[in-house]
């Protein structure tokens, strides 16, 4: 198998993970393009322990961990975005600027928005 | 092209079309839908590649374990099921320029760096003994360590999501837990 076709997979799927890291606006979605990101390197590992055929099989046990490191990644993440959600009722992180450095709007409620964003204030 | 050629281009387009279906699709839940025909067809691509056991580890974990928590979390953070508008932040053509950039110098430099090289693929290099044998032989330090990282993400999960531990306890108890 020619080396090319498993890394520039590898390659377009890491953009793809770069372009929803910053484009998307939703802590949650910010997260899913982490793990596309993540499995681009993963793709990467398995395709170089191949070609090296590694008597350790360094890469394989390297993606293994990296596996288990993305899931208790998940996990904290997800963790902090519902700490956030719970004191804010929002997880957009670009509306999330109570610690940006800017004189005029210290509080997210004074930014000058598009729109107001129809928050909905349910009791916990 | 070899067989193996194109049925792991095939997987890699599907693998690379639903990532991009994630990052654009304008409902959270499709996206993370998504996200597992992504990680689905990325199994597909290790399977391929002789990977066997990570192929498998990939479907329980990923598929299994983060996608079903990432919907935990679209559906707790009370999240649109429908279509929302505002998915995409205001930078989206800056974020498309700098992917762009990111894969065009990527994929010229895994072209013309590995453009003569061939992996040889031989069944065996990714069973489950293969592996089994290398991490409890070579690689069991760093396995405990993991371990030890994986408790102390739990413990930290947990503290972070509990309401009644923590600083402020004292107006804030809720009787949970």
């Amino acid at each position: 198998m020619h080396l090319a076709y498993p890394t520039v997979v590898a390659a377009l799927l890491f953009s793809v993970g770069v372009y929803g890291v910053l484009a998307r606006r939703n802590a949650i979605l910010v997260l899913m393009s982490v793990e596309l990101m993540l499995n681009a390197v993963n793709l990467n590992l398995v395709t170089f322990d191949m070609r090296f055929r590694d008597r350790l099989h360094g890469g394989q046990v390297l993606t293994l961990f990296t596996i288990v490191i993305a899931a208790a990644e998940v996990g904290l993440g997800l963790a902090i975005v519902l700490l956030v959600y719970r004191n804010r009722q929002n997880v957009d992180i670009d509306r999330l600027r109570s610690l940006a450095e800017s004189d005029d709007a210290p509080d997210e409620e004074t930014e000058p928005g598009p729109e107001p964003e129809t928050v909905e204030r349910a009791a916990p | 092209m070899s067989g193996q050629e194109i049925v792991f281009t095939l997987l890699g387009v599907v693998a690379v079309g639903s990532g991009i279906m994630v990052v654009t699709t304008r409902r959270l839940v499709h996206a993370a839908l998504w996200l597992v025909l992504s990680f689905g067809a990325l199994a597909g691509g290790y399977l391929v590649l002789t990977a066997e056991f990570v192929a498998w580890v990939q479907v329980l974990i990923y598929v299994g374990a983060v996608v079903v928590l990432l919907l935990f979390g679209i559906m707790l953070t009370r999240a649109p099921i429908g279509d929302s508008a505002d998915l995409d932040s205001g930078n989206r053509w800056a974020a498309a320029a700098v992917a762009a950039a990111t894969a065009a110098v990527l994929v010229t430099v895994m072209v013309m760096g590995f453009r003569n090289e061939r992996m040889p693929l031989r069944a065996g290099g990714g069973s489950a003994s293969a592996l089994g044998g290398s991490v409890f032989r070579t690689w069991v330090l760093p396995f405990e360590v993991l371990s030890v990282l994986l408790l102390a993400s739990l413990v930290g999960a947990i503290v972070l999501s509990r309401t009644d531990i923590g600083s402020r306890v004292a107006g804030r108890r809720k009787g949970r837990g």
